[in-house]
């Protein structure tokens, strides 16, 4: 078995607007372990979890998922390999029509023809794990933004997927959520022998649950490497990233004339 | 005035994109190869949220929209002594044109943009985009079943709108303004043939329904999803199902005025 479940080479991706996201980017992702991908806000960390679902198609390069090329799949089959796929929406992307019980088992109704009582089981086997049994008659809009993660949790693995995708787990939770968050993730990758992808800005919290991490910035992989590696690099641009500084390579200011242009310049009209 | 040229241009080009896409999506759906386990219940589910949930206000306009030709008709048609030709002239307004365009253009606005706005919310929360990667296609699951229940339920709600519309002008014309009973309906039978009339009627309402419905779901499915967004997609699906309705009864009266 090969050891990387995502295998991303030499890829760029292109919006229809003209901006480019990556440049030659290449990232694997090892079966099994838990790998946190980083990056400031707005460098397509989201786009790049589109592009392993494949929802959107790289410009130019590849992504292999189960050594399948992602984007060269007919529509059938990329819908069989999804199947073995989990993604956490930031907001949970819970159906707001239906209830716990019924979020969690929509997609076992959808794929399987199993029989009530076994999707009962099931169902609520996968909520214990999240906590969130005695939640199952619940409506989405009663949750908790935490508990609706979780419960969007509980859904992505209902199936067993190989690979779970988490898009900002832990953005907009109170320390408690957070930690939940951070334990459900680790544990379950472990217990369920399943392959995670971390997108996140939250350094810490990602660094501490992740066996590997990539950092995204302008359109690259600017390191990667163990957490701890991470943590030790001098590169500058790193150390701004990890440590939050306000200025130095990615500009504190946004592109502009000069001051002295604008103050005291022509557009001047007092 | 080059730069307006190819603003006109981008504009056009913009207009016949999205006509393009929306039109792919009208062909998936149609399509599709039906799943009866599945699939029914969805639809007969949004039978009852577009259709029955609308009969109210069809039922209510109706009532009232007969009640007022036969008002309107029946003093006009005095002036030349003719209210014997009340019931023709109120059942044949009604089931050629009134009844498949106003049923159409009131369901545009109680179930089409609804639909819009909840189909665009859907993908606002990101439901459409995680069902997609729960390997669900969101146009077979939602946008099918609310396609074929709005194609089902407007001529339904049509032929609704004709019975009570020809109700309500019995009530005026005969109940209050004392038009012989025998006559309202004789006369009404005699003019009124089921193969062009009324089943002109309703071929129109199934277009009609259609359109409204593919406008419908299409303006959700491809709103922007931020909260203008899905207000002026809103706004839109009701705008141009409105247009479109008018407009292509017009060509489909020029179609089949001949028969009539």
């Amino acid at each position: 078995m090969d050891e990387n479940l995502v295998e991303i080479s030499k890829m760029s991706f292109q919006h229809e607007s003209g901006k480019i996201v990556f440049q030659d980017v290449d990232i694997a992702i090892p079966r099994g372990k838990v790998t946190a991908i980083m990056g400031p806000s707005g460098t397509g960390k989201t786009t790049l979890l589109r592009l392993i679902g494949g929802q959107l198609a790289p410009t130019s390069g590849q992504i292999q998922v189960e050594q399948q090329v992602i984007h060269h799949l007919s529509h059938h089959e990329l819908y069989q390999i999804r199947k073995r796929m989990g993604m956490l929406f930031q907001t949970g992307g819970l159906f707001t029509h239906l209830n716990v019980y019924e979020n969690v088992a929509f997609p076992l109704r959808e794929h399987t023809r199993l029989s009530e009582p076994m999707i009962r089981t099931l169902v609520l086997m996968k909520l214990q794990m999240v906590g969130l049994r005695g939640a199952r008659d619940l409506m989405p809009s009663e949750l908790s933004g935490g508990m609706a993660r979780r419960v969007a949790l509980a859904r992505a693995i209902v199936l067993d997927p190989a690979l779970i995708m988490y898009d900002e787990p832990f953005a907009g939770q109170d320390p408690i959520s957070m930690g939940v968050l951070m334990k459900l993730i680790r544990t379950m990758n472990d217990s369920l022998k399943l392959t995670s992808v971390i997108v996140s800005h939250d350094v810490q919290e990602a660094l501490s649950i992740s066996d590997y991490a990539y950092i995204i910035s302008n359109k690259q992989i600017i390191g990667h490497g163990t957490p701890q590696s991470i943590l030790e690099n001098t590169s500058p641009q790193l150390q701004q990233f990890i440590q939050g500084l306000p200025d130095g390579p990615v500009p504190f200011d946004y592109p502009a004339v000069p001051l002295a242009e604008d103050f005291l310049g022509e557009g001047l009209n007092v | 005035m080059f730069n307006q040229l190819a603003l006109l241009g981008a504009w056009g080009i913009g207009n016949l994109r999205e006509l393009g896409r929306s039109g792919m999506m009208l062909f998936q759906v149609v399509v599709a190869r039906p799943n009866i386990r599945k699939g029914f219940p969805l639809v007969v589910q949004q039978v009852y949220s577009e259709g029955v949930l609308s009969l109210l206000i069809i039922v209510v306009s109706s009532l009232f929209i007969g009640m007022v030709l036969a008002l309107q008709g029946y003093h006009t048609l005095a002036k030349f002594g003719a209210t014997q030709e009340l019931g023709p002239l109120v059942a044949l307004s009604v089931t050629r044109e009134l009844g498949p365009v106003v049923a159409a253009i009131l369901f545009a606005g109680r179930a089409g943009s609804a639909m819009t706005a909840e189909i665009a919310l859907m993908k606002a929360t990101e439901q459409l985009e995680s069902m997609e990667m729960m390997a669900v296609d969101p146009v077979i699951r939602v946008i099918a079943p609310r396609f074929w229940g709005g194609v089902i339920s407007l001529p339904l709600l049509t032929m609704i709108f004709n019975i009570t519309a020809i109700y309500g002008a019995y009530l005026v014309g005969v109940q209050w303004l004392g038009l012989d009973n025998g006559v309202f309906w004789s006369n009404m039978q005699s003019s009124v043939t089921f193969s062009t009339d009324v089943m002109n009627g309703i071929i129109k309402s199934v277009v009609f329904g259609v359109a409204v419905i593919w406008i419908a779901v299409a303006q959700g499915y491809y709103a922007v999803p931020t909260s203008a967004g899905i207000a002026s997609a809103t706004t839109r699906s009701v705008v141009y199902a409105s247009l479109v309705i008018l407009g292509l009864d017009f060509i489909l009266t020029a179609m089949m005025i001949g028969g009539w």
